[in-house]
């Protein structure tokens, strides 16, 4: 069989400060026959964006192909002029990028957008070119294919957006369609349907796919070969059953060490919660949260919380998960007193902490603190690093300048940070250091909680593993409370003792950590843990989670009855259509907000 | 951190020049300022007089160095009141509540509406021409802009995690305007602060060619284009001196500004009355 794409001994630099070139790619080899799906897999900065461009022909401002081949057919991409690249890009070779939401014109219609390469490339008529995308809809399971194409792209979710924009790129029959992390921003329930279409997609019309990802559950499901990167050069490269199976390399060993889901917390000794009684450090009741203008009552327009309860003890690790927009960002600034709660109270060692921060003493500010989930914008760009965590020593503790930089010293140590590290900008610190430091502002307050919000989202997997192994330590090290809000249940179950799973801004299951393994809980529950990729083949095929696709938006949308109601594959008409649903505790001790453990009991 | 590159070196050199001008060019002047020294008027380049003589045969060169003083002095005070004030005042509007920011808001708005040149033609002509006026009228005329472009970035700064967090840690308001705030907004304004010093040049070099700007013997660069104009025809040096004068000195501005600025955020061009 002859390679459909193949490419050898790639380069592409960059020129430094003092013109001199750097190589970001160096020597990488790959190629891929006809109806293959080849994975590109690595870190952020391992250039695998820049070899995906690459194979359009295209090189980032600053960046210049200086090496190597890349033959498309019988087609070398890198010879081609100007003129011949503007019939080739989107015609012979297509792209997907991360964000379909930032790649779609907010202002024309998705039919329009999807068509208009064809028609710009003079490929096939305005009705021709419709008629076309509308079977390319069907195929990649999007609903209403028909009319989905006259919407505004805010007007459709996430998932489906993403889709859209795989529909425009599958317009012009593409020999080559290049994926470039497409399922990154979704949530595990969506990304399962995305990448379920996209794999059917590739079945069926045969073409040949290079996948750019940095998640390898997720390249395990999708690729026939994988390439390993690292700095730029290939580290292994292999059929996805032998990289899987037998790593050769130590970076693929540790990519997927990252990805394996490990328990770095001990439950807490019961010992010591029998020393301690009652009295939770944090306590949330009926807390009740929203934006827009307040009713009569006080309540906000759009509700994001709805009467959330919650305790947390000293020195333990509770767990937020749920999807984007389901209110877990929300909650934490509500703890924070940076959105106040509309209804309900925070309590904070039995004391109610005022719902706005202005109105909280320095000292309650001080034992609550929250860290940000990017730590790009979270530190200011300005300051140094003994600036931020020095602000926070004087203003809480009132420490002089020489005080500060001993306890700089060690909070700088507690991160895992060299000392020499004080005087430089935030600004010119990796990713993962610029999350250290913001852990360790948090810490410089002495705080009895600290709230994470993502912390781990905006980081590879390896780097977010580093940093899930310092909360824990830290944990362990101090009496410090978490609450860790995050996406991804394997984060959440790798550091925390209990776990609460939030819907639509309600709590719909809450337990034990040890109980969200896959055991029959809320139908959500069981939907988020069946939807995580598992580091094996065929997982996607097996896997049983499903969803009612689309929102079944005939169902009364009354308030009190389940929010869950319209995607959910159990629901019971009669029952779960009708009356709200009880909280019941199951066997396993989880509170379950659901009708479902009632009659099976 | 900021380094100056490329064409910020001839900016840097072009700015200094007139600054050595402006500082030293009255001692260092041949001839009075009002002294009518040469034999003929519109006299050519070289000889006695290096940019020949001027519609009375006063030495340009001279009138030159003198007038500098007026436009780098005038516009560099008058640009930097206005940027100061106008930056001040925005970073107090926006940490301030709702109902301040829309009324200091919308107080610019009102001061923007009102066409600079017209306003400052109506006050020269009430109170009469003085030094500290036409720096009052041109800093009050560019200070709404400036207001609008640093409100704008304060705005935005505002949102970032980062003064939450300060928020969130229980900083006062100052606190977090000036530390968290201040400090990310300083390239633009930067910027924004040489395009307002462009604009009092012309301001005031239009004032001066009206006749409203500074009053002779003493000229600005301004003023000694309009006193020239009838060399016009003839292409006097004593015409062409002065407007490269207000050019050289603009353009050094902007290209040494620009290369400063490079290193923050691109401002936008305000929209200019």
């Amino acid at each position: 069989m002859s390679a459909v794409l193949q490419v050898n001994g790639l380069e592409v630099s960059v020129r430094g400060e003092r013109g001199e070139r750097i190589k970001i790619v160096d020597n990488v080899s790959f190629a891929a026959s006809k109806g293959e799906v080849l994975a590109l897999i690595g870190e952020s900065g391992s250039g695998k964006t820049t070899i995906a461009l690459a194979l359009m022909g295209y090189a980032r401002r600053g960046c210049t192909v200086s090496g190597g081949e890349i033959l498309i057919g019988d087609t070398d991409v890198l010879a081609l002029s100007r003129a011949e690249l503007f019939g080739f890009r989107g015609n012979r070779v297509s792209y997907v990028s991360q964000s379909a939401a930032a790649a779609f014109n907010p202002s024309k219609t998705i039919m329009d957008q999807v068509i208009e390469s064809a028609v710009l490339h003079r490929l096939s008529s305005k009705t021709e070119a419709r008629a076309k995308a509308i079977k390319i809809f069907e195929s990649l399971a999007l609903p209403n294919p028909e009319t989905i194409g006259n919407q505004y792209p805010h007007q459709v979710s996430g998932g489906q957006l993403q889709r859209l924009m795989a529909a425009m790129a599958l317009m012009s029959d593409p020999e080559v369609l290049v994926l470039d992390e497409p399922t990154t921003a979704l949530d595990v329930t969506t990304q399962i349907e995305v990448l379920r279409s996209f794999k059917k997609v590739v079945a069926d019309s045969g073409i040949t796919a290079v996948y750019v990802s940095h998640d390898l559950s997720v390249v395990a499901q999708m690729a026939d070969q994988i390439v390993v990167l690292k700095n730029g050069t290939v580290r292994e490269a292999g059929a996805t059953m032998q990289v899987l199976d037998a790593p050769s390399d130590e970076y693929t060993r540790s990519l997927m060490a990252a990805a394996k889901s490990i328990v770095r917390v001990q439950p807490q000794s019961l010992d010591a919660s029998d020393v301690s009684p009652a009295k939770p450090l944090l306590e949330l009741r009926g807390v009740t949260a929203g934006f827009g203008k307040t009713d009569r009552d006080g309540m906000p327009r759009f509700r994001v919380l709805h009467a959330v309860e919650l305790s947390l003890e000293r020195g333990s690790t509770l767990g937020i998960i749920g999807e984007s927009g389901c209110g877990k960002s929300t909650l934490a600034r509500t703890i924070a007193g940076l959105h106040p709660a509309a209804a309900g109270s925070v309590c904070l060692d039995g004391e109610t902490l005022a719902p706005h921060l202005s109105r909280r003493t320095r000292e309650q500010l001080r034992r609550v603190q929250i860290v940000f989930q990017n730590a790009d914008t979270a530190l200011n760009p300005a300051q140094t690093v003994e600036q931020v965590l020095g602000r926070p020593l004087a203003f809480y503790h009132g420490l002089s300048a020489d005080a500060a930089r001993k306890r700089i010293a060690r909070l700088l140590e507690q991160v895992k940070l060299p000392a020499n590290i004080a005087p430089r900008r935030c600004a010119e610190l990796s990713g993962g250091q610029k999350q250290r430091i913001n852990l360790a502002r948090a810490l410089a307050a002495d705080p009895d909680i600290i709230l994470c919000d993502e912390v781990t989202s905006a980081l590879d997997t390896v780097v977010g593993a580093a940093i899930l192994d310092l909360i824990a330590e830290l944990r362990r090290e101090l009496d410090v409370a978490f609450v860790f809000i995050s996406h991804d249940i394997s984060a959440v179950r790798s550091v925390c003792d209990d776990i609460l799973v939030l819907y639509a801004g309600r709590t719909v299951e809450i337990g034990k950590r040890d109980n969200f393994t896959g055991g029959p809980g809320h139908p959500y529950t069981d939907l988020l843990i069946s939807s995580v990729p598992e580091l094996r083949q065929g997982w996607l095929e097996e896997t049983h989670a499903k969803t009612v696709a689309e929102p079944n938006s005939s169902l009364p949308g009354n308030g009190d009855l389940c929010a869950f109601l319209d995607r959910c594959p159990v629901r019971q008409v009669g029952t779960c259509d009708k009356t709200p649903p009880p909280r019941l505790t199951h066997g396993n001790g989880n509170e379950v907000l659901c009708h479902l453990g009632q009659t099976k009991a | 951190m900021t380094r100056i590159q490329g064409s910020g070196w001839v900016g840097l050199l072009l700015v200094l020049m007139w600054l050595l001008v402006a500082l030293f060019g009255p001692m260092l002047a041949h001839y009075e300022v009002g002294a009518i020294v040469a034999p003929d008027v519109f006299e050519r380049m070289g000889g006695a007089h290096f940019l020949g003589s001027d519609y009375l045969g006063r030495d340009v060169l001279s009138r030159l160095m003198n007038g500098a003083r007026f436009t780098v002095g005038l516009s560099f005070g008058a640009a930097l009141l206005a940027s100061a004030s106008g930056a001040s005042l925005a970073l107090f509007s926006a940490i301030s509540g709702r109902w301040i920011d829309e009324t200091v808001s919308r107080l610019m708005d009102a001061l923007i509406s009102i066409p600079g040149k017209i306003l400052a033609l109506v006050i020269v002509a009430a109170f009469g021409s003085s030094m500290l006026l036409l720096l009052l009228i041109a800093a009050i005329s560019y200070m709404p802009g400036a207001f609008r472009i640093a409100r704008s970035l304060a705005v935005n700064l505002n949102q970032m995690d980062y003064v939450q967090v300060a928020r969130a840690r229980g900083e006062g308001r100052v606190h977090i305007a000036i530390f968290e705030i201040l400090p990310n907004m300083i390239h633009p304004l930067l910027a924004d602060f040489g395009l307002r010093f462009v604009f009092v040049v012309l301001l005031l070099s239009g004032l001066s060619f009206l006749g409203l700007g500074v009053q002779p013997p003493d000229a600005d660069l301004g003023s000694l284009v309009r006193e020239n104009i009838s060399g016009l025809s003839e292409a006097a040096p004593a015409i062409i001196a002065p407007a490269m004068a207000i050019a050289t000195l603009t353009i050094g501005v902007n290209l040494l500004i620009d290369s400063l600025a490079s290193g923050g955020r691109s401002v936008t061009d305000e929209a200019q009355r």
